[in-house]
């Protein structure tokens, strides 16, 4: 099946978003993809507020029947949560369950004014009431299927499509 | 051949029992870990859910403060049940043996088993008889070994230095009866210094401590010589009873650190220590508390270097 094209998705997300960027605006992107489609947008922006990275490994679900993940990275938020009108960013939105970690995180730092959710693309099969108020593409991925965003040695962001690991 | 007691049949983390024999994998697995939870210490809220609903016995056969101390805080950071039991006054004394304690807690319910105990082997012989899901951390048994705090100064070694390839580093004082020195070297080795040595007096160090791959000194200003890390251990004041040395003043004035020899190692050489600290005996004031301590940042790192271990022996 033929993917979007990344580079053009993250173009139209930033288009999108621009008009909604005001002096309170802050942005974290969510380990690994989100965190790299947040750097662009974050620069393509100009946002003020230095970017946050977050790992959700600790906050995960699934964690009793998976365990830890090997190289958890280290969540970082340069900035006060508190009042702020939060964007958060992932790559691909799906179950919903990093998203719900996430949100989960971001409120032991402190309470957001608002959080809201931007995507590159949202491939449907959520298991957990959350939608994206930001989506760049939607995509019907057969399931056993994972989609994931990839970036080269010279930062140039694509879509791949892999046979899902076996858990 | 026989399975590593500490791994599980996938080859992960099951229990920590010492360094000696863990891959350089699982130690560097546990290192990135633990910097990930030093973020959540640094925070508002110090506290993730990940163990939420999973209990921690910390068994102390063995009187300890701070060790008990800091696995509590990073159970508790991790979101799990802390149950501390001082087993000196309780059920031992009354004859009832190891493993029976240990199958009375599991009865509990127990996730998590920290064991200190006075003789060597003791949290192995808990490991092997625990049920599959219950994980057993080692925190100090006899004169054998103690991973996490052996764990937290090779952190903090990679905090300050960044990298282990080109290190030397001086481990200092009483390494015969240390268990935080053995723990110590196994892991240096095990992530590749070039060189460790050891420095302390003949009748302190132990017959063959050379088969460790350490070189030997007797001396402390030659031993000290270009180090970027100095361990130093804690003499233990009953050692002092005995035949071993002849008293603290002299013990001070040969392998005592204090600013004038500190001078010998390199400039941007880091001071360590496991604690308690015997200010005067082993160690200086104007050194312990001088620019190239790093004492209480390695306290700080413990915490995060528990709960790393916690959380990954627990999911596996």
């Amino acid at each position: 099946m033929k993917l979007p094209d990344a580079e053009e998705l993250c173009e139209k997300l930033a288009a999108e978003l621009k008009p909604r960027i005001g002096p309170k605006s802050a942005m974290v992107g969510l380990y690994t993809g989100g965190a790299w489609l947040a750097e662009r947008l974050h620069a393509l922006l100009g946002m003020k507020t230095p970017l946050g990275l977050m790992d959700i490994a600790f906050y995960r679900d699934d964690y009793a029947a998976r365990g830890l993940k090997h190289d958890p990275k280290r969540t970082k938020i340069p900035f006060d949560v508190s009042g702020c009108e939060l964007f958060l960013v992932d790559d691909v939105l799906y179950s919903g369950r990093t998203v719900r970690a996430a949100m989960n995180e971001i409120f032991d730092y402190g309470r957001p004014a608002s959080i809201a959710l931007a995507v590159l693309v949202d491939r449907g099969g959520r298991q957990l009431p959350i939608c994206a108020q930001h989506v760049g593409a939607r995509v019907d991925v057969p399931a056993g299927m994972r989609l994931t965003l990839k970036r080269d040695e010279r930062g140039k962001l694509a879509l791949a499509l892999e046979a899902e690991r076996a858990a | 051949m026989q399975r590593n007691p500490q791994l599980n049949e996938k080859g992960e983390l099951q229990h920590l029992l010492s360094i000696e024999g863990l891959p350089r994998a699982i130690v560097l697995q546990i290192l990135d870990t633990a910097e990930s939870f030093v973020g959540v210490t640094e925070r508002e809220v110090k506290k993730v859910p990940i163990l939420r609903g999973k209990s921690v016995f910390n068994l102390f056969f063995e009187p300890s403060t701070r060790t008990r101390t800091t696995f509590e805080i990073a159970a508790k950071r991790l979101s799990a049940d802390v149950i501390n039991l001082n087993i000196n006054a309780s059920s031992q004394t009354k004859g009832e043996s190891l493993l029976d304690t240990v199958a009375n807690l599991s009865a509990m319910q127990a996730d998590i088993f920290v064991v200190r105990h006075e003789s060597s082997g003791a949290p192995f012989l808990i490991a092997r008889h625990v049920k599959p899901h219950e994980h057993v951390i080692n925190a100090g048994d006899g004169r054998h070994a103690h991973p996490t705090q052996g764990l937290l100064d090779l952190y903090t070694i990679r905090h300050y230095k960044k990298d282990f390839a080109a290190l030397t580093v001086a481990i200092v004082g009483d390494i015969l009866h240390s268990r935080v020195a053995r723990s110590l070297i196994h892991g240096l080795t095990t992530l590749g210094v070039p060189e460790v040595r050891v420095i302390g007096p003949q009748t302190l160090l132990p017959t063959g401590v050379e088969a460790l791959g350490v070189r030997v000194f007797h001396d402390m200003r030659e031993g000290l010589k270009d180090c970027d890390v100095v361990v130093m251990l804690r003499l233990q004041n009953e050692r002092m009873r005995g035949a071993l040395l002849p008293s603290a003043q002299e013990y001070f004035k040969h392998y005592g650190l204090n600013a004038d020899k500190l001078g010998l190692a390199r400039r941007d050489a880091i001071v360590m220590h496991p604690g308690p600290m015997n200010r005067g005996v082993e160690i200086d004031s104007t050194v312990a508390d001088g620019p190239h301590s790093v004492i209480l940042p390695q306290v700080t790192f413990g915490i995060a270097v528990r709960m790393a271990v916690m959380s990954i022996v627990a999911g596996n």
